[in-house]
């Protein structure tokens, strides 16, 4: 796409295949001889990695399938049922349900990758959307795999979730709860509702893949943004994707999946919650509901704000307003390693997030309601006011004349 | 190349019609998809229900399932009538009666929240019957159990988001938004409501 095609057929085969359907061409230009920039660290790893994570949680997912029942009475039991019964059943359930965390730990690590290094910025705008749109697919899809266990928490995060669309009550009186009750397809939480998440939980993932799609294709047109933030401007900037960086993500890969054993096979519920493996009861509401560890810092701007629809508006806005970062942020300068002030608040906004999240495993009272509310508002004040006016007050630090020199240690070149 | 401005024709008639058609047509087989999703026969048929309320002494609850909802029934002491009695409209983070019997723009005042509409509602008054689902986001609150958490105003506290209710269901502090809803039910003898 970027640049010009260096496939050559070996053989005939290969050849008459060129001429009908170039997928092989299509391959090597853009996964084998696809000029990288010579400098990504580690950080770089992490759109493989969130790739193989997909694919663990699609195959994994395929085959709990054949043995999962998405009925009201039985849902649960056939989970238990996975877990005791199934040949390697546990094994499979583990991995889906850490891969799941693993999954979100990965995301948030690519996100604020792509934040420090301004790769959401031109022309990488549409990259940085279809991400913003994967991310939300995700949560939607984590949501749904997480109420199919159909234990107490399950069922009263779909009950506190799908409540949230209640909140359209107080803007025309009667919409919320028929939006409500088609979601449900009843009076409340039930057999009707856990079919549809079944189904819409299956759905999702191929709508992700076709997402991942096009979000490879968007970044193949202009290429992987690198921690200087200069684009490639002479070939020894570029080297070529493999065999240096299939090494290097697949190296990085490795430890990943170290780490994901660690999960599976010596605290596989670390990340979960005792109460899961209590079934669901309509009648009795857990004393302390918590949502999965990966959707903590929203459930926290949730609770910040005392009105409902408010906090529901808050809580979507915060995604929502990713999607018009590239926009919000002014500043020329794509690295925050050359932006000595925006580099601190964009920091300080990372550690906000990882108070967020915190805070919303607290109950919403006393300090912790008053930090919600301070984390709450600083997520926004970064976001609306900080970003723009930051990149227009700000004097860039001086940057090397190219990734080369940059790698080379040359001198870097004061800003104008 | 500009084109001159010409008279619409008979061919931008037709793609106008044939595109219109196609849209309308296309919205409308869309509505069985969206449809089937709302609740179904079998969700609506499950109407009502009775309840016996003899045995539940004076200070105590029960809990009942109605169309999948937990009913809270709460014979109320004398004092907690008075307590809900004795506060005024104003105080109230929402002052409509929220009860199914009676009109929707009523006030929330005690009597209105134990009214089936039928008139003989100071009789009843000790019987508290309510939707036990909290307006915020549809936990299920505590207060029903003997040592359950009952909230600062000694009628119902939802655990979830710190929603506090009084002794007639109503809101009074928390982030719920309404009073907890009065279902449609009427006395069918001294001791025994309908529901529903």
């Amino acid at each position: 796409m970027a640049h010009v095609s260096t496939y050559k057929p070996n053989s005939a085969i290969e050849k008459w295949m060129d001429d009908r359907l170039p997928v092989m061409r299509m391959m090597h230009d853009q996964f084998n001889d696809f000029p990288t920039p010579r400098n990504l660290n580690y950080l770089w790893t992490f759109g493989g990695i969130l790739t193989f994570c997909l694919a663990v949680q699609m195959a994994t997912g395929i085959v709990l399938a054949m043995h999962y029942v998405p009925q009201e009475t039985m849902a649960f039991d056939s989970v238990e049922h996975i877990m005791r019964d199934v040949n390697f059943g546990w094994l499979l359930r583990y991995i889906h349900f850490n891969g799941a965390s693993l999954f979100f730990l990965a995301v948030y690590i690519h996100i604020a990758r792509g934040m420090y290094y301004g790769s959401y910025k031109a022309p990488r705008e549409v990259l940085w959307i279809i991400g913003v749109l994967i991310f939300l697919a995700m949560m939607a899809t984590a949501f749904m795999g997480y109420s199919l266990v159909w234990g107490q928490m399950s069922f009263w995060a779909v009950t506190v979730i799908t409540n949230l669309f209640s909140s359209l009550d107080s803007i025309i009186p009667g919409l919320g709860t028929t939006v409500v009750e088609w979601i449900w397809g009843g009076f409340s939480v039930g057999g009707p509702t856990l079919t549809r998440l079944f189904s819409l939980h299956y759905l999702l993932p191929f709508v992700i893949a076709g997402l991942v799609i096009l979000h490879i294709w968007a970044l193949h047109v202009p290429g992987s943004n690198n921690p200087t933030g200069i684009d490639i401007k002479s070939k020894s900037d570029a080297i070529s994707f493999n065999p240096y960086y299939t090494v290097k993500d697949g190296f990085a890969m490795s430890m990943f999946v170290i780490l994901f054993a660690a999960f599976v096979f010596y605290a596989p519920n670390f990340m979960g919650h005792p109460d899961n493996y209590i079934e669901a009861d309509p009648l009795v509401t857990p004393p302390h509901i918590v949502p999965e560890w990966y959707f903590l810092p929203y459930y926290a701007i949730l609770r910040a704000i005392p009105s409902k629809l408010l906090g529901v508006v808050a809580m979507f806005g915060s995604i929502g307003l990713l999607l018009f970062l590239p926009w919000l942020d002014t500043s020329k300068v794509r690295s925050a390693r050359y932006r000595p002030i925006f580099k601190w608040f964009l920091l300080l906004f990372f550690v906000n997030a990882v108070a967020l999240g915190y805070l919303g495993a607290k109950p919403p009272e006393g300090a912790f309601l008053i930090w919600g509310r301070i984390c709450t508002a600083y997520y926004f004040v970064f976001l609306l006011v900080i970003m723009p006016v930051v990149g227009w007050i700000e004097k860039p630090a001086a940057m090397p004349g190219s990734i080369t020199d940059d790698v080379l240690g040359k001198k870097p070149v004061p800003a104008k | 190349m500009a084109k001159k401005k010409t008279e619409p024709t008979r061919r931008d008639f037709m793609t106008i019609a044939a595109g219109s058609f196609a849209a309308v047509g296309g919205a409308a087989a869309l509505w069985p998809f969206i449809d089937q999703m709302n609740p179904d026969a079998s969700a609506l048929s499950l109407a009502t229900i009775e309840v016996d309320l003899s045995p539940i002494p004076v200070g105590q609850s029960i809990t009942v399932s109605w169309r999948g909802k937990p009913i809270f029934i709460r014979h109320r002491t004398p004092e907690e009538i008075e307590a809900a009695k004795a506060v005024k409209i104003d105080e109230l983070p929402d002052p409509e009666a929220r009860n199914d019997n009676i009109s929707a723009t009523a006030e929330a005042t005690d009597l209105n929240r134990v009214s089936t509409g039928k008139g003989d509602t100071a009789k009843h008054e000790n019987w508290m019957i309510l939707i036990g689902i909290c307006t915020h986001l549809g936990c299920i609150p505590k207060g029903q159990r003997i040592g359950d958490a009952k909230g600062e105003f000694d009628g119902w506290f939802c655990p979830c988001h710190g929603s506090h209710y009084d002794t007639a269901g109503r809101i009074r502090k928390g982030p719920a938004p309404r009073n907890l809803e009065v279902p449609v039910y009427e006395f069918i003898s001294e001791n025994k409501i309908k529901i529903g």
